[in-house]
């Protein structure tokens, strides 16, 4: 059984009178400890189909099955435990907490997953050393640069150990030597801890870090590529 | 769920995030918990302090004085047939077991004359039991012999004000004084009794016996008249339920036939006493009420800035959203930060409710008095507030959909 497995995901938008057909009948499968990178111009759908397998967006038709469930059947607060322990997110702009510390933003998953504080802390500092950030543990969002920014919000998404990493354009804000940096983290977690990643970029030389690349053009998928070994 | 703990300390880093504008929507909620601290504070104080002043004039009591129940146009005012004596309320405490005492009273105001001093006062003629009914006892000296009562003796009681005014520090302790011309020896001086429940100084009299009262000061029309009867009952309820007996008991002693009307009327003091007690309650309710008031408006200044404040964090609240927080987990979040800001507003509203008590005590004549339960309830008061206030706020927070509430600029 495939980890995410999609049937004729479509998605649009009411726009004037009629609709704005986005993703147009997606169907793909993904298996665990697979790297994969979602590719395709600006404007194609990747972010809306990124939103439908990390279940914060629905799709309009078709079906999403995550581990064997079916995704749409699923309320609000069910959506919202799964997107705790099955899911971690790295977004473009990093959406830490502001005015809140670095340790306390990788802790905040945990504290909705309802784990103790003591544990809290312990697993979080872990993860703040995974990716070198023990350092600067206490200081908050503005004090840190970028690919510092993207460090914790990896660590926020690693800590409560969820089988699959979505990153969003993660190095879109980043300069190239922090890029590196972010990607080799990636591949890390890929290859050592067996975490499935996806990744949405639209840059040749990221989605190179993957194993499998998936073009998305105008909301269909145009070819899906594994990586000769 | 998030423990509580958790979400206490989020709900103080976000009020701690924006002091300014978190004092400026607790002040609603600390003026108006200091408000109902200080108004009932003062309802309190004049519940009590009617409460003592009602205490001072004897308790279950009640008068029977001349004249008739009816005000009607001919018929002369209040008192102004008299009719009753000094035997009729001997009768009364004899025959009717719920009344304890009844003490005659004839009085008349007039000079009092001490050397080169004089004074008007109220000249009461009575007998020892209007002390005991009154439970008013003498600083010094004695009160009235049986001897005295029988041979109409020139001696009388003083009251402190009368003192004070006759005497100043002279102590007036076997000293003359002269009413209406006639010598009398103070034999005794009663304790300060202060102001009665209708604003009177009690203190402001002289008492001689009754018979000296009747014989020699007083000019009366028949035997033995009195202007009133006190009688002090043996509880609350019998002040109530004896006024048949000694209504009939008195149509028997005046002789008067079945068509007469009564030529009394019975007053039960108590009654009023109740009466005073619950109008100065209803003050309290209503002082509290009052300011109540503005601890809603209070609770309506953290709804705004609540609501205020959900919008500028849609951005937050989509974060906590996408990486697991239900539902309840914001509500929570939002609701508790409500409610600690109104509790902080309460604790800080206590202590300036208690300042403002002790200032209006300073600078204003009202008597105020803090009472520990009208300190805990304003404060109760301010938590329901901010859930009440705070409920809509972090409802509408918790409805936002993930991915609108991440994208929110
Ligand atoms: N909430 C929305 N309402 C209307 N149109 C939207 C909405 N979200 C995205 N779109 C449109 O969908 C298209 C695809 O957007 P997106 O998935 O973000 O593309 P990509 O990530 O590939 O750049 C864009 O043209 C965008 O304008
Ligand atoms: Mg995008």
């Amino acid at each position: 059984m495939s980890l995410i497995k999609l049937e004729n995901i479509k998605k649009s938008y009411p726009l004037g009178d009629g609709e704005l057909e986005i993703l147009k009948g997606i169907s793909l499968e993904i298996n665990q400890g697979e790297f994969v990178a979602i590719m395709g111009p600006s404007g194609s759908g990747k972010s809306t189909l990124m939103n439908i397998l990390g279940c914060l967006d629905q799709p309009t038709s078709g079906k999403y099955f995550l581990n064997g469930k079916e995704i749409g059947k699923l309320n609000s607060d069910e959506l919202a435990t799964i997107r705790n322990q099955k899911i971690g997110f790295v977004f473009q702009g990093f959406n830490l907490l502001s005015r809140t510390s670095a340790i306390e933003n990788v802790e905040l998953p945990m504290i909705y997953a309802g784990i103790g504080e003591a544990e809290r802390h312990k697993k979080a500092i872990n993860a703040l050393k995974a990716v070198g950030l023990e350092q600067r543990m206490d200081h908050q969002p503005n004090q840190l640069s970028g690919g510092q920014q993207q460090r914790v919000a990896i660590a926020r998404a690693l800590v409560t150990e969820a089988p699959i990493i979505f990153a969003d354009e993660p190095t879109g804000n980043l300069d190239t030597k922090t890029s590196v940096e972010v990607m080799e983290l990636f591949t890390r977690f890929n290859k050592e801890l067996g975490r499935t990643i996806i990744l949405v970029t639209h840059e040749e030389d990221i989605a190179m870090y993957a194993d499998r690349i998936i073009k998305v053009i105008d909301g269909e998928i145009k070819s899906d590529k594994r990586k000769q070994k | 769920m998030i423990d509580i703990k958790t979400i206490t300390r989020i709900a103080l880093r976000a009020i701690k995030a924006n002091k300014m504008r978190s004092s400026l929507t607790s002040l609603g909620i600390i003026i108006g918990v200091a408000a109902v601290i200080v108004m009932l504070a003062i309802g309190h104080g004049a519940q009590v302090s009617i409460q003592e002043d009602m205490k001072t004039m004897g308790s279950n009591l009640m008068i029977v004085r001349s004249g008739s129940s009816t005000s009607g146009g001919a018929r002369g005012g209040r008192g102004s047939l008299p009719t009753m004596k000094a035997a009729d309320g001997d009768a009364i405490q004899e025959k009717i077991a719920k009344i304890k005492l009844a003490a005659p009273v004839l009085e008349q105001v007039n000079q009092i004359i001490y050397g080169n001093a004089n004074w008007a006062t109220s000249t009461t003629g009575t007998d020892n039991r209007y002390f005991q009914i009154k439970d008013w006892s003498l600083d010094y000296g004695r009160n009235f012999s049986e001897s005295d009562i029988k041979n109409a003796a020139k001696v009388t009681v003083l009251g402190q004000t009368v003192v004070t005014e006759l005497f100043g520090d002279v102590d007036p302790f076997g000293k003359t004084v002269r009413i209406k011309g006639m010598p009398f020896t103070v034999i005794g001086v009663l304790q300060k009794r202060g102001e009665n429940g209708m604003g009177m100084d009690q203190d402001d009299a002289v008492f001689i016996p009754i018979t000296t009262a009747q014989k020699k000061i007083i000019g009366i029309t028949f035997p033995d008249q009195v202007n009133m009867i006190m009688l002090q009952a043996v509880d609350g309820d019998a002040t109530y339920t004896a006024q048949e007996d000694i209504s009939q008991l008195l149509r028997q002693r005046h002789n008067l036939g079945i068509n007469k009307e009564n030529d009394f009327v019975i007053m039960n003091l108590t009654q009023m006493q109740e009466m005073m007690e619950s109008s100065t309650q209803i003050l309290t309710v209503l002082l509290g009420s009052i300011a109540s008031i503005s601890l809603l408006v209070g609770g309506i200044g953290i709804m705004n800035i609540m609501l205020v404040s959900v919008t500028e964090r849609t951005r937050e609240i989509g974060i906590r959203m996408a990486i697991g927080a239900k539902s309840w987990d914001i509500r929570w979040q939002f609701l508790m930060e409500a409610i600690v800001l109104s509790l902080i507003g309460g604790l800080v509203g206590i202590i300036t409710g208690l300042i403002g008590v002790e200032i209006m005590k300073m600078f204003t004549t009202f008597t105020l008095i803090i009472a520990w339960p009208y300190v805990i309830i304003p404060f109760i008061f301010s938590g329901l507030v901010g859930i009440l206030f705070g409920f809509y706020p972090a409802y509408k927070a918790s409805l936002l959909n993930p991915i609108n509430a991440l994208r929110y600029e």
